[in-house]
């Protein structure tokens, strides 16, 4: 019947012309904020240009110029450091707070809060609190190390330390993902564990061939976010250390700022946000693509 | 529980009781930990001078120096910073609860080709750019297509974005609204209703749990946010609380009691707000990370 066709066509453009007023929003949003600024750091990124007045056609010489810069290849260094570290410990934690939130003890529900709470605490207040929470002499947690004899350490002054006292700050914020991890948990059928309980598996054993593999598709969601939160941590850097000790905590994020807001360097920061992009892109690319041989979709 | 056939019913309670133990006493060390940062923040708040000269440091001040809250509020202009602060979070409240409930309603309720593929876009930007508006990957030629338009120094380029929809908000609404039946929204069509009246009358009343935690986060967000004021706000009258902490870490000597006094009047309201919502924020969680 091409009567009831042709309705049914135009049933579907008019649905599309609707779905595309509803989420125009997005459209514009996403062209505005997203695409544009990505294709303009390659573009600002091969100019002169201090903020002012018109950009200077340079072609490729502040790549050239960055190449050459051993602040730039160190802020590579710090941010990959922190990446490295803090990415798989954030994974590790997650899975721990999600384990201790799953406790059956009656007041349960208190630990949750108080382990969550840390995470809607602002950044920058709890990296305010983390410079005094870690003075060499006075903080309470040399404090404490004291008590079983380890001598103070000068967490933010010594470039040795103050990499992981970043990395520190961003597990207090673990209780989020560690949130999620639970549900994850929670949606693991108990009918799994009772069945290994009667092959006599032990709790490690459990752990690792049920609980860990129905935890994949969580565990990658959280590497993906974790590696971009990790490639451009920025506010603790800025807060605690302002790149120091000795650049040790110059990540690529405040490298870029410092340039575009402190030294006018604006052209020079375009190219290194435009290479940012490109190491972000690729890496969540790559996790993603691995995922296929590591993440078990069984239960979905 | 199928073991309590194994064993003897006072030796299973035996033993439930010392694996409480051991779990109890694993989440109050773990509990600990994640409340020294707060815990220690409030004692230096309520520190007097010299007691915070002491070693080794007292765990919980002599006497309570609440002066040191006044003295605070007066090193910086606190009020003003403060209502810069709730302006701020206030208009993205509004700009993300109205922006991303339309974005999302037309991801969900409404059947049209290729929305399904045009989805894949706002996952991908979620995992890669993470933080929304203002992040360092797209912070350089948003600072300058703003300074091209002579709006730095105002709040537009941090509040404006939020009404063109965030990912995170987008498809936590729209995992709620997917999971309300169709047929509600074809029941109204048929009976005449149009696309705006089946949003405004049946998807809206229904979103609310969706809408509370979509206007907490947002909120908490633009609270929380450093980088976006530090960017786009340069005169210091405008200057929101994040930016006002900084100037503690600037001063000449630290005066840590003071500087974690403000840190403390920063944190509260947060603190107010996750406590009288604390459903929505752990349920909101799972809302937005459900398959």
């Amino acid at each position: 019947m091409p009567g009831t066709r042709k309705k049914l066509i135009r049933g579907d453009t008019r649905n599309l012309l609707l779905g595309l007023l509803f989420i125009s929003p997005w459209i514009v949003g996403f062209f505005l904020f997203l695409v544009y600024p990505v294709l303009s750091n390659f573009h600002l990124g091969m100019t002169q240009y201090s903020g002012f007045g018109a950009p200077e056609w340079i072609e490729f010489q502040n790549y050239i110029q960055l190449f050459k810069d051993p602040l730039f290849w160190t802020s590579l260094y710090n941010t990959f450091y922190y990446v490295i570290l803090a990415v798989p410990l954030g994974v590790v934690v997650a899975i721990g707070l999600a384990i201790a939130m799953n406790q059956r003890v009656r007041e349960v529900a208190w630990y949750r809060v108080i382990l969550y709470l840390p995470s809607v605490a602002p950044v920058f207040a709890l990296s305010m609190m983390m410079i005094w929470l870690l003075n060499p002499r006075f903080g309470l947690f040399n404090y404490i190390l004291s008590w079983v004899h380890i001598p103070a350490i000068n967490w933010l002054g010594d470039p040795r330390w103050s990499k992981l006292a970043i990395v520190l700050v961003a597990q207090f914020g673990a209780g989020h993902i560690g949130l999620i991890f639970l549900a994850a948990l929670r949606a693991i059928p108990p009918s799994l564990y009772d069945a290994a309980s009667l092959d006599g598996a032990s709790q490690w054993r459990k752990f690792c061939h049920i609980t860990l593999p129905l935890l994949t598709p969580t565990i990658l969601y959280d590497i993906i976010i974790g590696l971009g939160l990790g490639l451009q941590v920025f506010a603790p850097a800025y807060i605690m250390t302002a790149g120091g000790p000795l650049n040790s905590t110059m990540f690529t994020a405040l490298y870029i700022y410092k340039n575009a807001f402190e030294y006018n360097q604006v052209g020079l920061a375009a190219a290194v946000s435009g290479i940012l992009f490109i190491i972000n892109a690729t890496l969540a690319i790559v996790v993603f693509w691995s995922s296929k041989y590591w993440v078990n979709y069984h239960l979905e | 529980m199928n073991s309590a056939l194994i064993w003897p019913a006072d030796r299973q309670s035996l033993l439930e009781t010392r694996k409480q133990l051991v779990s109890r006493l694993f989440l109050i060390v773990t509990c600990l930990f994640y409340l020294s940062p707060m815990y220690w923040m409030l004692v230096t708040a309520l520190k007097s001078d010299t007691e915070l000269a002491q070693f080794p440091p007292t765990l919980w001040p002599h006497e309570l120096a609440w002066q040191n809250f006044d003295q605070a509020t007066r090193t910086f202009p606190f009020l003003s910073y403060l209502g810069n602060t709730i302006f701020y979070a206030v208009v993205t409240v509004i700009g993300s609860v109205l922006s991303n409930f339309v974005i999302a309603y037309g991801f969900s309720r409404i059947r049209w080709p290729g929305r399904d593929l045009l989805f894949y876009p706002v996952i991908a930007s979620i995992f890669i750019f993470v933080q929304f508006p203002v992040n360092p990957i797209t912070m350089v030629p948003m600072f300058s297509f703003f300074a091209g338009l002579g709006l730095v120094n105002s709040f537009l380029p941090l509040v404006l974005p939020t009404f063109f929809g965030n990912p995170f908000f987008i498809f936590l609404f729209r995992q709620f609204m997917l999971q309300i039946p169709i047929s509600l929204s074809e029941a109204a069509r048929l009976d005449g209703a149009n696309e705006f009246q089946i949003m405004g009358r049946i998807i809206l009343p229904l979103t609310r749990p969706a809408l509370v935690v979509v206007a907490l986060l947002a909120g908490v967000n633009a609270w929380n946010d450093f980088l976006g004021p530090l960017i786009y706000l340069q005169n210091d009258k405008l200057y929101t609380l994040s930016l006002g902490l900084t100037f503690f870490r600037t001063m000449h000597r630290i005066q840590f009691n003071l500087m974690m006094a403000a840190s403390c009047l920063v944190v509260l309201p947060v603190i107010v707000v996750f406590f009288c919502f604390q459903r929505f924020f752990l349920e909101g969680v799972t809302l937005g990370s459900g398959k």
